[in-house]
């Protein structure tokens, strides 16, 4: 901006405008009475605080009309408490507005640069130490120290190094094996073709051995996916077909983009959705994902069935099920 | 001399002959404080976290922070018998055992949403203002420090109870982790204690959420505070306010009185959210297992755009050399967030290299004055909005009879489109805003009413504005763009011409405005 042209000027602060409460003592004593009013406000709501936590048992349910069914205990408990705190507050400010002086006050500021002299005074005196300690000589301190310094910051890499196991093969490999039976869950019932209709879906986990139990580890990679469809609605290539049995698949419950349970099951369009981020996946098609972020099908089971007519895994998972992970091959 | 005032007296004896305060003490009670609405966003903050505090270490006392499995016995009869973590049996517990329990969880869950809210609209108000330039920058960068802790610590605790909700927000934070190239599986399996989910998960995570963060916010809070109050706090333009003054309220007693007395309101009204509205019913969800899942599951809002990036993030995959990038989770979960938060942090540096200003600020720009940094606001915000939704797609799926198809086309064209659209618009929306002020300035209000000249014709009769307000509207400077020459006096070239070419094409659209009004202008208009 030039100079030349002038700009609008300053008024500067407007007068200060006295307030009722300053000029009329009648005005300052009802405003008086009226903070008293708010503390008192605050009192009664601790009272009622104190009251309900004794008084109101802790399964007595009342209806009000937006609330819906209420747990009494809880709601005057929580609206006592609120009273007694919002009042308090609300006391304060209106003392703070009403009688409080108002006037508004101008103070200076200073500005943070230093003054010239003392800036030259610390930039002399951080010299005069790093000379005095003579770093800038003693390379080979400088360089010795460096490298205890990295040292040192590694180490705490080391000491958590505890926290957990390697991978191992953990993340490419799951409880299925030949052979192993497909259970119900819940119930841990073997499952034959026959307990599934035509459009049914069963939630099934690998057999245990009787009195074992499951840890949610497992059962995180192991949850498997039974749908029934008619042979005829599959579109599979010969082999994921051989994996099929009398048009039941399988297929991995863990979700292949981040690994949440796959669990909704569309009937109609012969759908899995996944609720987390919304992949869909074609059960006709060997869960192709046809919408979503996955990027890859759900892992399909081989099932068949054993000599006692009880649904079986053929083999493994040939592929890790869950979330992707840099190790997977593909 | 009353007796009260003797007894303060000689506590102030005390307390100078032993510290030496009462110079230090002297000088910061006659603080003065400038008063505005905007301000009180940064205390609901700040109270809000002593609320958390409060609260959170009631529900510790009674919290279990154990994977173990139990069988509950509770008085929660649809889940009696039933296996699952010691965590979520010690939850329900609070919730439905000990009395006031599950108002304190409710209280301190509404405390950790408003928490988040307070920090994003106060940093919002930081940023439309203009409040981080020099000397702010620090404290602008511990704001966005404190959002980031926010964030991750609002996702520990919702984490914590261990229901079916929660679970699966932390298989989705493992399979973050498991994405990592080279070492992803390896740190989800020391972050696991072994394969997901084991035991070690919410044990460790409740130190890091009632000890380790807490901690470091207390620490970027105290530091916050205290350069807050160093650096006296910026005002709004207004008449008698310059940059070398502070207009405002002294500390005691009246700014003491309405801080203290908001703190009790905020505390009152958590207090009565905490009593009437119900939040995070777990009981409702069940236990946690990976086979299960509850539909519709959302985390809290300030993930939300989290979850939405990733819902929208398209099923990209690369496979190289038998090794898998699955982009599909690292540009939403953690790329895009990355330069997002980055961009964030260093915007104080960045427009200030773009206008060469590297002068103290204590006056507030009004944001329209500010177009290219509000229209940059604005298409920051719309991105995170249309992020959010898609987080809520299913929801909004079934509210508004859509399909999710819908939605998430709708985001996926929406993130690239919509914030470049938001910029154009709210950067002509400030310069009309500009030139409204300058007519104001000028011409004076409009009143409505009507005269007829002699010649007959009618002329609407304009008021002219207050010299205070005429103040406001036109003291705010007007800079030209750097000159940023591309080459020297012998015509050399410089180097870095790519980046000063830039720089210069940056700082001129950042000067882009309407002439404000001058005394010379309305002297020429009375002339006429
Ligand atoms: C900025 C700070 C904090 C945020 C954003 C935050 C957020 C949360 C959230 C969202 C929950 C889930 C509550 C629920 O719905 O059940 C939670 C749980 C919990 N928080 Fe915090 N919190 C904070 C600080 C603290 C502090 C300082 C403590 C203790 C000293 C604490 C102790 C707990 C405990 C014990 C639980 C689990 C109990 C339960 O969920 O009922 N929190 N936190
Ligand atoms: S986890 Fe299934 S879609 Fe993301």
């Amino acid at each position: 901006m030039s100079n030349e042209i002038e700009a609008i000027k300053d008024p500067g602060l407007p007068a200060h405008v006295h307030r009722r409460t300053d000029t009329d003592p009648k005005a300052a004593k009802k405003a008086e009475r009226q903070v008293a009013i708010l503390f008192l406000l605050s009192a009664l709501g601790t009272i009622t605080l104190i009251g309900s936590y004794i008084f109101i048992p802790q399964d007595v349910f009342i209806f009000f009309p937006v609330l819906g069914n209420t747990n009494a205990h809880q709601l005057f408990l929580g609206l006592g408490m609120a009273a007694s705190l919002f009042f308090i507050g609300m006391g304060a400010i209106h003392w703070a507005k009403t009688l409080m002086p108002d006037e508004e006050v101008i103070i200076q500021r200073h500005e943070f640069r230093s003054p010239d002299e003392d800036r030259a005074d610390f930039v002399k005196a951080a010299k005069d130490g790093a000379a005095a300690a003579g770093l800038g000589r003693r390379s080979l301190i400088k360089r010795s120290l460096g490298l205890s310094l990295g040292l040192v910051g590694l180490s705490p890499l080391i000491l958590l190094r505890d926290l957990g196991p390697l991978p191992g093969d953990s993340l490419t490999k799951t409880s299925w094996k030949t052979g192993t039976r497909l259970v119900t869950d819940p119930g841990d019932r073997p499952i034959r073709p026959e307990d599934l209709e035509v459009g049914a879906v069963a939630q099934t986990l690998p057999e245990i051995a009787k009195g074992e139990h499951r840890k949610l580890s497992d059962i995180a990679k192991d949850a498997v996916l039974l749908i029934r469809l008619r042979p005829e609605e599959f579109n599979l290539d010969a082999e994921r077909l051989s994996w099929t049995h009398e048009g039941i698949i399988a297929f991995s419950k863990i979700c292949s983009h981040m690994g949440c349970a796959v669990a909704l099951y569309e009937q109609q369009t012969k759908h899995l959705l996944c609720p987390c981020h919304q992949s869909t996946f074609d059960v006709t098609r060997a869960a192709k994902v046809i919408f979503g972020p996955s990027a890859r099908p759900l892992p399909q089971l081989a099932i068949k069935v054993d000599s006692e007519g009880y649904l079986v895994a053929q083999s493994p998972f040939n592929e890790p099920v869950g979330p992707s992970f840099w190790e997977r091959s593909s | 001399m009353t007796a009260r005032e003797r007894i303060a007296g000689s506590v102030a004896n005390y307390v100078d002959e032993r510290t030496g305060a009462a110079k230090w003490m002297k000088k910061n009670l006659t603080k003065v404080f400038p008063d505005h609405w905007s301000f009180l966003l940064g205390e609901i903050a700040l109270y809000s976290f002593v609320i958390l505090l409060l609260s959170g270490t009631f529900l510790t006392f009674w919290f279990d922070p154990s994977q173990r499995e139990v069988i509950y016995d509770g008085s929660y009869e649809p889940l009696q018998g039933l296996e699952m973590s010691a965590a979520y049996a010690s939850t329900l517990d609070i919730s439905f055992e000990i009395r006031g329990g599950l108002l304190m969880r409710q209280i301190h869950h509404w405390a950790a949403l408003i928490f988040m809210a307070a920090i994003v609209v106060h940093l919002m108000r930081v940023y439309f203002t203009g409040a981080f330039r020099k000397p702010r920058e620090f404290n602008w960068i511990i704001g966005v420090g404190l959002l980031t802790l926010g964030i991750v610590e609002g996702f520990l605790g919702y984490s914590l109870p261990d229901d079916l909700l929660s679970g699966t927000g932390i298989r989705i934070a493992e399979a973050i982790i498991q994405a990592l190239p080279l070492v992803g599986s390896y740190l989800a399996f020391f972050a696991f204690g072994g394969a997901f989910p084991g035991e070690a998960f919410i044990p460790r995570i409740y130190t890091v959420h009632v000890l380790l963060l807490p901690g470091a916010f207390l620490a970027l809070i105290t530091v916050h505070l205290m350069l807050v109050w160093y650096q006296k706090h910026t005002q709004y333009p207004g008449p008698g306010r310059t940059e070398k003054n502070v207009v405002g309220y002294p500390l005691l007693p009246v700014y003491m009185a309405k801080a203290g007395g908001f703190f009790f309101i905020v505390f009152g009204v958590t207090a009565f959210l905490g009593a009437v509205a119900s939040i995070n019913p777990i009981w409702l969800y069940g236990p946690y297992t990976p086979a299960q899942i509850s539909a519709g599951s959302q985390p809290d809002w300030y993930m939300g755009w989290l979850d939405g990036l990733v819902r929208m993030a398209p099923p990209l995959e690369s496979y190289i050399f038998g090794y898998t990038i699955p982009w599909n989770i690292l540009i939403p979960g953690l790329i895009v967030p990355g330069i997002l938060f980055t961009g964030m942090a260093l915007y104080p540096f960045i427009e200030s290299w773009i206008t060469g200003d590297k002068r103290e600020h204590h006056i507030l720009d009004r944001p329209r004055n500010a177009p290219n940094r509000t229209a940059l606001g604005v298409m920051s915000l719309t991105f995170m909005l249309v992020a959010l939704i898609n987080g809520g797609n299913d929801i909004i799926a079934t509210t508004f009879d859509l399909t999710i198809n819908q939605i998430m086309w709708f985001s996926r064209i929406g993130i690239f489109v919509l914030p470049p659209i938001a910029f154009v618009i709210t950067k002509r929306l400030c310069l009309s805003l500009q030139r409204a002020d300058r007519e104001l300035v000028l011409h004076g209000r409009e009143t409505g009413r009507l005269v007829m000249m002699p010649h007959g014709e009618f002329v609407e009769v304009h008021e002219p504005i207050s010299p205070e307000k005429a103040w406001l509207l036109t003291q705010h400077e007007q800079n030209p763009p750097l000159a940023l020459e591309e080459s020297d006096l012998r015509g050399v070239r410089r180097p870095g011409v790519l980046k000063n070419k830039l720089r210069a094409h940056m700082s001129k659209a950042h000067a882009v405005s309407v002439p404000k009004a001058t005394a010379d202008d309305l002297k020429e208009i009375e002339h006429h």
